[in-house]
């Protein structure tokens, strides 16, 4: 087939632009581990606190180490279910130290919802069956709010929580 | 007597072929639905960015998502799916033909795709189906809103077959000639659509119809989810080639040009048809249950259609700058000038063809494996498909319409129709711009889509966003005055415009062109690949999603206020 010497110089650029890009990403995902959140950990959507992560005296924030911190959530329609505080009050606000390495766990108890810390690249699908997990760094401090990003029914835009990063 | 009637068919042979009064009605009919789509799902839309800028609150008990639904299932599905069939019937009238039988059977797609729409409409209307128009499960619709969109599908495959066997009937007669551009172009489209709607069929089908009707205790949520996007990508590309054929084959006939290449246009519907579907894992990228490795093959997989695209964009610019030299417009940019801007026919696809620079590259950076986690779900992905399928797409619909209505209608685009139409463009191209501009900035600052008003508790963030929220609806406002005048103008061409003949304008290739290939033609080949790429990306992560699964999921529907 006969391609103008142009086109064969665009698509040549193109192509390869495209080739070098993927080299990127791939770079990225494979070597420096920034894969998109896939965690393959199953749980049964209505027993949830079969699995030790989600049981009530666990949600909210733990801090497992030195600058080490594991959040434990359950959504469910709609709610963000991070536990309680000392006098049984549902909790909606977790702190966390700057600089700390935070591992957010989450799975839901009934219909799809989303988990996004507006702002930064913890953004994950939450899906009845499976825990959804990703690992951070909280390095810039300030007032973040979670909000639920997948819809899930009519209270879906009043499902959210805040996380404040201190110095 | 006999002299006539062989004169008559020889006449009908030429190229390209009178549309009966018969077939105008059926196109027509289409075209109709289509335009009341525009304005029902046009009208959704503005009352969204009303709402999700705290102007108004809906009355009546009418709930956000919705009209949500209802914006979705009418432009995405209702609006695209009728005018790409009626136009797609038309190209095929123009080049290959109908006969009497094939008419009726397409009268049949019609019909079957009116009672689907309507079904799926009542659910919506009703309250019961208030689940977007991507029905996630486990949130459950009522039962009829799954067979309604069935129904949908089997009208518009219907519509596929006859327009494969146009051709069909049209190659028998024709033994070793290539088929016409247009007609190819067209079975191409309905082969992706065909290949990828199996997979939604399937799934509401077998796991959304019995699960609802409560045959099925519990539905296997990322299965589900799977079939979706596996037809949910290519979906896209249903609604952005027809703009291609319009781009390939009938813009340069409109600007007094030839079509750069025929065989390069072909090549880029056939991988169009190869890259289009195995990519779906492009939208379920922070899905957890997908191995990430699968996900990054299918990333590199949608990459891949990038390739048709950048040669689309030179066969333009390639047929601009070759149309204006031959002119006489020399210099470097002297060409442009030439360009008929004051023919909308030729501004509002060309406009569209700017949107797609913009479009594209977000869809890129969507498609970018970990950077879709920052923009994932946020309304910059809102921002993103408001240009390409609601200006790329829709604006080159909306230039076929200036001359496609009046042709079939037996009437002419006047001077003051055709100001309008630029005037609609320029409407259009500038509450897009505002819209889709704000929509894709408040994305990046993390604000959601598909959300009702909401201020999250008045975070600092949060009213950072609704900023925004007031600019969509600034230009969904001005996107509402696009649409009333898009409908004066359909109703003045469609019923009172003066009576005349509006030319179809088909380009033809230039008259030294190289001739085309013939394995272009090779479908059998075209399609064992696009089948081998599909089982490729799918069939390893498909056993995994099913050998791993966790429990099944029971219906909800009280979440969405049932």
């Amino acid at each position: 087939m006969h391609l103008h010497k142009y086109e064969k110089k665009w698509l040549i650029f193109g192509i390869s632009s495209l080739v070098v890009f993927l080299i990127i990403l791939g770079f990225g995902a494979f070597w420096q581990g920034t894969h998109p959140q896939s965690h393959g950990v199953t749980i049964d959507p209505e027993n949830v606190e079969a699995n030790e992560a989600f049981r009530p005296e666990n949600l909210g924030i733990t801090k497992i180490d030195d600058n080490k911190y594991i959040v434990n959530i359950v959504a469910s329609a709609f709610n963000y279910d991070f536990g309680t505080d000392e006098n049984g009050a549902p909790l909606k606000h977790i702190r966390i130290p700057k600089g700390a390495t935070v591992l957010f766990q989450i799975t839901t108890k009934d219909v799809v919802h989303g988990f996004n810390i507006a702002g930064t690249n913890v953004n994950m699908m939450v899906e009845p069956g499976y825990v959804s997990s990703i690992e951070t760094v909280m390095d810039r401090t300030g007032e973040y709010t979670v909000v639920c990003n997948e819809y899930c029914g009519v209270g879906h835009h009043l499902m959210f929580a805040t996380v404040e990063v201190y110095d | 007597m006999g002299l006539e009637k062989i004169k008559k068919v020889s006449n009908n042979e030429i190229l390209p072929l009178t549309i009966s009064k018969q077939e105008s009605r059926l196109y027509m009919s289409f075209i109709y639905v289509a335009i009341i789509s525009l304005l029902i799902g046009g009208l959704m839309g503005l009352l969204q960015t009303l709402v999700r800028s705290n102007t108004i609150t809906l009355p009546w008990g009418i709930g956000y998502y919705q009209i949500l639904t209802l914006h979705g299932v009418v432009l995405a599905l209702v609006l695209t799916t009728y005018f790409i069939i009626g136009f797609q019937f038309a190209l095929m009238g123009k080049t290959v033909g109908i006969s009497l039988k094939q008419r009726k059977v397409a009268w049949l797609s019609f019909w079957v795709m009116i009672v689907g729409t309507v079904m799926a409409a009542i659910t919506i209307l009703m309250g019961k189906a208030s689940v977007l128009y991507t029905f996630y499960a486990p949130l459950k619709a009522h039962p009829v809103f799954y067979i309604g969109l069935a129904l949908v599908i089997v009208g518009s495959w219907i519509a596929g077959f006859v327009n494969w066997h146009q051709l069909f009937v049209w190659k028998k007669k024709h033994p070793g000639e290539k088929s016409p551009l247009l007609a190819f172009m067209v079975a191409i489209n309905m082969a992706m659509w065909f290949i990828a709607s199996l997979g939604v069929a399937v799934a509401v089908l077998v796991q959304f119809i019995p699960w609802s009707l409560g045959y099925a205790e519990t539905i296997n949520v990322l299965v589900s989810r799977t079939l979706f996007w596996y037809f949910g990508h290519p979906l896209v590309y249903f609604w952005l080639l027809p703009a291609y054929m319009a781009w390939y084959a009938i813009i340069p006939k409109i600007i007094g040009g030839k079509i750069f290449s025929d065989s390069l246009a072909r090549l880029s519907f056939i991988l169009f048809l190869f890259f289009s579907i195995p990519v779906g894992f492009h939208h379920q990228l922070t899905e957890p249950g997908i191995d990430p490795v699968w996900k990054f093959i299918q990333v590199v997989l949608t990459f891949m259609v990038i390739i048709p695209s950048l040669m689309t964009a030179f066969s333009m610019f390639a047929t601009f700058e070759i149309t204006g030299r031959r002119k006489g417009f020399g210099g470097l940019f002297g060409w442009l000038k030439h360009l008929p801007w004051k023919d909308v026919r030729f501004l509002a696809p060309f406009i569209g063809m700017l949107a797609f620079i913009p479009g594209g590259a977000g869809g890129i950076i969507n498609a970018s494996h970990q950077m879709n986690a920052v923009v994932h779900n946020t309304i910059w992905v809102t921002g993103h498909f408001h240009l390409t399928v609601a200006t790329t797409v829709i604006l080159t619909f909306f230039g076929i319409s200036y001359w496609l209505i009046p042709h079939l209608t037996g009437r002419k685009l006047t001077p003051q129709l055709n100001r309008l139409g630029i005037i609609q463009t320029i409407v259009w191209t500038v509450g897009m711009t505002i819209m889709s501009g704000a929509m894709h900035i408040q994305g990046l600052l993390g604000g959601p889509r598909r959300s009702a008003f909401s201020e999250y508790g008045g975070t600092e963030q949060a009213s950072n966003w609704i900023g925004y929220q007031v600019a969509q609806a600034i230009g969904g406002s001005i996107l509402f005055i696009g649409i009333i005048l898009m409908l004066y103008i359909f109703i003045k061409l469609a019923f009172f415009a003066p009576k005349g003949i509006e030319e179809f304008p088909i380009a033809e290739e230039e008259e030294d062109a190289e001739p085309t290939p013939m394995f272009l033609e090779n479908w059998k080949l075209w399609i064992a690949i696009t089948l081998a790429l599909i089982l490729f990306a799918y069939t390893i992560p498909f056993v995994d999603i099913i050998q791993n699964s966790p429990p099944g999921s029971p219906p909800f529907s009280w979440p969405i206020g049932n």
